[in-house]
C-alpha cells in the first residue's frame, strides 16, 4: 500500500475536533475497501466492522485511532481582525505568524498577525505572547467580513504535506492521522488472511477535546478486547530522552495501569515474531489517549497503546517516518489473525487457587 | 415570570442538597407534566410525551448552587468552610450564608489585610452568634446557601443563584406555554452541576435521551475591560458553539439558529473561554448524544450578584417553545 | 493477621496480583462467588437471606497502592522511575523498594550530607533526579533483571506498635488494605441483603477499577471503606486534621469526587449512635474515594464512604488504630444488618 497519498489526503483534510465531516468522508472511503460495513455513530466517530471467520457469537477487537485534529474558533469579530480560542491544545508560542484557513460561509485564507520588530523594543519581543492576545486577518473589509465568518467559525492551520528526506513526512494532524493510516494498513493486510475475530477500525471523533469519540463508540461497540493507536513524542532538541523515541525505530507500546499486561506480552510476542523494532514506553500515569477512556467502558476492557514517534507534536508541522506507520499497521494485523478462541481466557487474572493445597 | 425568578433564586439548595428547591420547582411543574420522577441522586424530572413520533428530547438545567459545607468547629464555636463549587473567594467576606433550617452565618477574615493580598479559604471564618462550640457543633459536615434578595431592576434583574436557576425558569416556562409537541421532552432539573455535571450524567443515562439541550447562564463580554467575547446582555438567546467542555453537535447548533432565524427571535453565537454545563455530560451517556446548548448571557456569575436581562429570558422560552413545537432533523 | 498480610504486599495500581491471590484466598469458604475483569477488580458474592427480591449492596475497597514504575535503565545500572499515583518527592529519599514480579530489594539514593551545599539542601530533590539502585553495574545487567514499566512498592514491614491505648500498628498501604481487610471481615457474617465485596484495582490512578466494577454490579446501595488521610498531628492552626487517630471511624459527607448519600450518612451515624460505636465526620473537602466513580454508574448509586484513620497515607510508611479498625468492621456489620428495614422508609 501506497501510504503517502492517503497520508497526504488526510493530513489535509480540515477535521477540528466536533467538526470532523470532511475528513471523516476520506475515512468511510477508505476503510469501507476492505470492510464488511461501515457507518458513522453520534458523536461521528467512523466504525468500520470487518467479520472474521470464527462461528458466532465472535469476540470482538476494536482499534482506535482518532481522527480529528487541533484547531481555533472564532470567539470575537473586532474591527475587520478575528479574535479566537483554542480547540485543543496549541503551545500558543508557535501561533504566531501562521497561515490558517478560517472555515466561514467559505474558506478564508487568514494570517496569525505579527507586529514588526521594528517597532517592539527588546523586552517585548522578549515575552510570548498570549494565545488570547493574537489576531487572526483574512484581508477582508471590516464591512464585508461579518458576511463571511462569524463566530463559532473553525480555522485550521494552512498546511500541506510535505515530504523530507529519508523517508519522513510533514504536516498538520498527522496527531492523528498517521494511526488513521495504519489502521488503514492493518486492514488492508487482513484482506489477505484468515482472522477469527471481528475486527471494529475506529476513527473516532473528539479525542483532543475530552476522548469522547472514544468514550461513546467503545460504549455502543463494547468490544472483548481494545488497542488505542496514537503518536508518542519523537526525539528533538529539548526533550527528555525518558519520554521520546526516535523516529523510525517503530512503534511503542505502553506499559502501566492503563494496559493490559497479558495483552501487552501478547503484542510484544507478535513484534518479535515479525522481528520488528518497537520500544516500551512507561506510562506510570494514566492520561492522554483514547486508551484512558477505552479501558474503563462498562465492564471494562482489557486495552493495549501503539504508538507512533511524532516531532513537533500539536504545530502544524508534525513529523513523522512513515516506515513506522507501515510496521503499526503489519503488528496490528499479525496480532489480529494471530486471535484464537482461547485468547481472552489467557487474559483472565490468576488467582492462585488452584495451586493452593492449604 | 419574574416572581418565579425571585422565588427560585432566594430558595436554598447548594450541590447535594437540592430537596428545599426541588420541592418549590415540583410543585410549580406538577400540574403540567405527563409524567414526574425524582431520581437516584435526586434530579426531578417532568416528562411532556407527544404522540407525533418526534425524538425523546432532553432539556437539562441544574437547580443546585454554589456554596459552603462546614468543616471544622472550633472551641469557641466559630466553623470553618470548605467550597461547593467555584467560588470567587473575593465576593465572600462580609457576606452571609444560610442553612437548610434557615439559621443565617457571618463569613468573615481573619485579618482584612492579608485576606485581601492572598484570598484563601482557611483564612475565613463563620460567625453564627454561638457562644460556645456546643451551640454550633452539629453545623459540622452541613452544607450552606448564599444569602441575597433578588433585585427587579426593571429590563434587568439580580440575584444569586441565576446560575443556573434562570435555566429552571426557561425550562419551567417552556413547560407550561408548550402546547402541542410531536416530540417526548424531559424537562430535567439536575442535581450537582457545580460540583462536576454530576447529576446531568446519571440522569442522561436513565432518560437514554435522542437529542440533549442544556439551559444555562453563560458569561458576557459587555463590561468594562471584560476579556473579548461575544455575548451580551439583551441580543437574545446564546446558542452555544463552544465552551471548555464541549462542542456543540453542529446538527443540532444549526437547528436552533434556523429556528430563531424562522421565528424572528434574536440570538448570538456562543464560544466559551472557560466553564461547561450539563450538555456536556449528557453528550457522553450511552453511546453518545448529539447536544447543544442554549445560555442566557449573566453579568458576575458565581459572585452573590448575578445579572440576567429579562427579555433573554424570554427569548430563549420562545426558542425552545419554537424548536419543540416542530419535527426535529439531524 | 489479615491486615499484616495485605499490607505487607506487593501491589501499586496495575500490579495488584499479589493482594488480590490473598484475598481469594481468605474469602472463598465464605463466600458463594468470586471472579476478576479486564482491570483486574476481584469481586466477592454473598447471597443474602431473607425473602427476594433483596437488596444489592456494593461494598468496595481498593486492593493497589500508590507505588512507583521503573521508566528509565541508566548506563550505570541505576533505574530511573516516576510515581504511580499521588506520592510527595520529599518522601522518596533513602527509602528501600522491592522492583519487579522478582521482588528485587533496591534503595533509593540520597546524596551524602558532606558533598551538598548548604543551599542546595534547601531544594527539594525532584523525582526524575532520583534513582533506585538494585545493584546492577551495567545496563546490561540491570536489564537481565528488570524492564521499563516493571512496578516498584516501598519495602516496609508491618508491625505493632502498641497492645494497649490506642493499638496503634505501622506498616505501608493501610491506604487501602485497611478497607482491604475490613471489606473481608464483613463476609463472616450474612445480612439480610446481597453482598457484593469489591476489591478493586487502581483506586490512586483514578478511581478506574471501582467504575467498572459498579456498572457490572449495578447495586442499589454502595458504601466505599477507606484507610483515610488523618493529619492531626500539632499544627499552629489546627483547622483541618481530615480525621483524628483512636476518634473512630470518619463518615464522608463530601470530598472532591462525591457528596455522600444523606440518608446513608444517617444509617452510618444512626448504627454508631445505637451500638455505643464512636465515630467522626471526615472533614468535608480533601481526598477522594471509589465512592466518586460508583455514585456515577449507569443511572447513578446512592454512596457514602467511610474509613479507618490512617496517619502519614501515601508515604513508605502510615500508623492506624487498631481500635478504629475493629469499630469499623463493627459499625458496618450492624449497619449491614440494619441496612434493608432502614431503606425501605427512605424513598423520595
Amino acid at each position: 500500500m501506497d501510504i503517502v497519498p492517503l497520508l497526504k489526503s488526510l493530513s489535509e483534510a480540515p477535521g477540528v475536533s466536533g467538526y470532523e465531516h470532511q475528513v471523516r468522508e476520506i475515512v468511510l472511503a477508505e476503510f469501507g475497501r476492505h470492510a464488511d460495513e461501515t457507518w458513522s455513530d453520534p458523536l461521528g466517530s467512523v466504525i468500520a466492522l470487518k467479520r472474521g471467520t470464527a462461528a458466532e457469537p465472535r469476540p470482538a477487537i476494536m482499534l482506535a485511532t482518532h481522527m480529528d485534529e487541533i484547531g481555533l474558533i472564532v470567539s470575537e469579530i473586532e474591527k475587520g481582525f478575528l479574535h479566537f480560542e483554542m480547540v485543543g491544545g496549541y503551545d500558543g508560542r508557535v501561533l504566531i505568524g501562521q497561515e490558517v484557513v478560517v472555515h466561514g460561509r467559505a474558506d478564508l485564507t487568514g494570517i496569525v498577525g505579527s507586529r514588526p520588530p521594528h517597532v517592539l523594543s527588546a523586552s517585548e519581543r522578549d515575552k510570548p505572547i498570549p494565545y488570547d492576545k493574537l489576531l487572526i486577518d483574512v484581508g477582508l473589509d471590516p464591512d464585508e467580513l461579518p458576511n463571511l465568518v462569524r463566530v463559532g467559525d473553525l480555522v485550521t492551520m494552512k498546511s500541506s504535506l510535505t515530504e523530507l528526506k529519508g523517508g519522513l513526512a510533514a504536516g498538520k494532524a498527522l496527531d492523528n492521522r498517521v494511526s488513521v493510516a495504519a489502521a488503514a494498513v492493518c486492514l488492508e493486510e487482513l484482506a489477505r488472511v484468515r482472522h477469527l475475530w471481528d475486527v471494529y477500525a475506529v476513527a473516532t471523533a473528539q479525542e483532543e477535546t475530552g476522548l469522547k469519540g472514544a468514550i461513546t463508540s467503545a460504549f455502543g461497540l463494547w468490544p472483548d478486547v481494545a488497542i488505542a493507536i496514537d503518536v508518542t513524542w519523537a526525539t528533538q532538541p529539548g526533550t527528555q530522552d525518558e519520554y521520546t523515541f526516535d523516529l523510525g525505530s517503530g512503534p511503542t507500546i505502553g506499559h502501566g495501569p492503563n494496559f493490559h499486561p497479558k495483552l501487552n506480552k501478547s503484542l510484544e510476542d507478535t513484534a518479535q515474531s515479525l522481528e520488528m523494532s518497537y520500544h516500551l514506553e512507561p506510562a506510570a500515569r494514566v492520561g492522554g489517549t483514547d486508551a484512558v477512556a477505552l479501558q474503563t467502558t462498562r465492564e471494562g476492557i482489557p486495552t493495549a497503546l501503539l504508538s507512533i514517534p511524532l516531532r513537533n507534536m500539536h504545530t502544524p508541522v508534525e513529523t513523522v517516518s512513515v516506515k513506522d506507520i507501515e510496521r503499526t499497521g503489519r503488528l496490528l494485523a499479525a496480532f489480529i489473525a494471530g486471535l484464537d478462541e482461547s485468547f481472552l481466557d489467557s487474559l483472565v487474572w490468576d488467582l492462585g487457587l488452584d495451586a493452593d493445597d492449604d | 415570570m419574574k416572581d418565579l425568578m425571585k422565588r427560585l433564586t432566594e430558595a436554598y439548595g447548594p450541590s447535594g442538597d437540592e430537596e428545599q428547591i426541588r420541592d418549590l420547582i415540583r410543585a410549580e411543574v406538577e400540574s403540567l407534566a405527563d409524567e414526574l420522577r425524582v431520581d437516584t441522586l435526586g434530579n426531578l424530572i417532568a416528562a411532556k410525551k407527544g404522540q407525533g413520533g418526534g425524538k425523546r428530547v432532553m432539556l437539562a438545567a441544574h437547580m443546585d448552587e454554589i456554596g459552603l459545607i462546614i468543616s471544622y468547629v472550633d472551641e469557641k464555636g466559630f466553623l470553618r468552610a470548605q467550597p461547593i463549587g467555584g467560588l470567587d473567594l473575593t465576593t465572600l467576606a462580609g457576606g452571609r450564608i444560610v442553612f437548610s433550617d434557615g439559621a443565617v452565618g457571618v463569613i468573615a477574615p481573619e485579618n482584612r489585610e492579608d485576606f485581601r493580598k492572598e484570598p484563601e479559604l482557611s483564612k475565613l471564618y463563620i460567625d453564627v452568634g454561638a457562644t460556645s462550640y456546643d451551640e454550633a457543633k452539629g453545623r459540622l459536615g452541613q452544607p450552606a446557601g448564599f444569602l441575597r434578595p433578588f433585585v427587579d431592576l426593571g429590563k434587568r434583574v439580580v440575584a444569586k443563584a441565576f446560575d443556573d436557576r434562570i435555566g429552571c425558569v426557561v425550562l419551567i416556562e417552556t413547560l407550561r406555554r408548550l402546547q402541542d409537541t410531536p416530540h417526548e421532552v424531559y424537562f430535567v432539573f439536575s442535581v450537582q452541576e457545580e460540583v462536576g455535571l454530576r447529576g446531568a450524567r446519571t440522569g442522561a443515562y436513565g432518560v437514554d435521551p435522542e437529542i440533549g439541550i442544556a439551559v444555562d447562564i453563560t458569561a458576557s463580554g459587555d463590561t468594562p475591560e471584560a476579556r473579548k467575547m461575544a455575548m451580551k446582555l439583551g441580543a437574545g438567546p446564546c446558542i452555544k458553539v463552544r465552551d471548555s467542555g464541549m462542542l456543540a453537535h453542529p446538527g443540532v447548533k444549526d437547528l436552533l439558529i434556523e429556528t430563531a432565524e424562522a421565528r424572528e427571535i434574536p440570538y448570538q453565537l456562543e464560544v466559551l473561554a472557560a466553564g461547561s454545563t450539563d450538555a456536556a455530560a449528557i453528550q457522553l451517556s450511552r453511546s453518545g448524544v448529539p447536544a447543544g446548548c442554549v445560555s442566557v448571557a449573566c453579568r458576575y456569575y458565581h459572585t452573590p450578584s448575578e445579572m440576567v436581562d429579562v427579555d433573554d429570558v424570554e427569548n430563549t422560552v420562545r426558542l425552545l417553545v419554537a424548536l419543540l413545537e416542530e419535527p426535529i432533523e439531524l | 493477621m489479615l491486615l499484616e498480610q495485605l499490607s505487607n504486599a506487593f501491589g501499586p495500581s496495575g500490579d495488584e496480583g499479589e493482594v488480590r491471590r490473598i484475598l481469594a484466598r481468605a474469602l472463598r469458604d465464605k463466600v458463594d462467588d468470586l471472579r476478576t475483569d479486564a482491570l483486574g477488580n476481584l469481586v466477592a458474592f454473598k447471597q443474602g437471606t431473607g425473602p427476594e427480591p433483596r437488596l444489592k449492596v456494593m461494598v468496595d475497597a481498593h486492593t493497589d497502592e500508590i507505588g512507583l514504575m521503573v521508566t528509565r535503565i541508566e548506563k550505570n545500572g541505576l533505574l530511573g522511575f516516576r510515581a504511580v499515583g499521588g506520592i510527595d518527592d520529599r518522601l522518596l529519599l533513602a527509602k528501600r523498594v522491592v522492583v519487579g514480579s522478582e521482588r528485587l530489594p533496591g534503595v533509593i539514593l540520597a546524596p551524602p550530607i558532606h558533598l551538598s551545599k548548604p543551599e542546595q539542601r534547601q531544594n527539594v530533590i525532584k523525582i526524575d533526579q532520583l534513582a533506585i539502585d538494585i545493584g546492577a553495574s551495567s545496563a546490561d545487567e540491570a536489564k537481565k533483571l528488570v524492564s521499563i514499566g516493571d512496578y516498584v512498592a516501598f519495602d516496609t514491614q508491618f508491625e505493632s506498635l502498641s497492645t494497649d491505648g490506642l493499638r496503634t500498628v505501622k506498616g505501608k498501604a493501610f491506604d487501602d488494605r485497611a478497607g482491604c481487610a475490613v471489606a473481608a471481615l464483613l463476609a463472616e457474617e450474612t445480612y439480610p441483603l446481597d453482598l457484593y465485596l469489591s476489591f478493586s484495582a487502581q483506586e490512586e490512578v483514578g478511581l478506574r477499577g471501582a467504575r467498572v466494577a459498579a456498572y457490572r454490579i449495578e447495586p442499589d446501595v454502595a458504601i466505599a471503606l477507606e484507610g483515610t488521610v488523618c493529619d492531626d498531628l500539632p499544627k499552629k492552626k489546627d483547622v483541618s486534621p481530615t480525621t483524628r487517630l483512636g476518634h473512630g471511624p470518619a463518615i464522608s459527607v463530601m470530598d472532591r469526587t462525591f457528596i455522600a448519600d444523606r440518608r446513608l450518612v444517617k444509617l452510618l451515624v444512626d448504627t454508631a449512635e445505637a451500638n455505643g460505636i464512636p465515630y467522626q465526620y471526615r472533614q468535608p473537602g480533601v481526598g477522594g474515594t471509589d465512592a466518586g466513580a460508583i455514585h456515577l454508574a449507569r443511572a447513578g448509586v446512592p454512596a457514602v464512604a467511610v474509613a479507618v484513620p490512617c496517619r502519614y497515607i501515601h508515604a513508605p510508611v502510615s500508623m492506624l488504630s487498631l481500635d478504629d479498625f475493629d469499630r469499623l468492621v463493627a459499625l458496618m456489620k450492624a449497619a449491614l444488618q440494619a441496612l434493608p428495614e432502614y431503606w425501605k422508609k427512605q424513598a423520595r
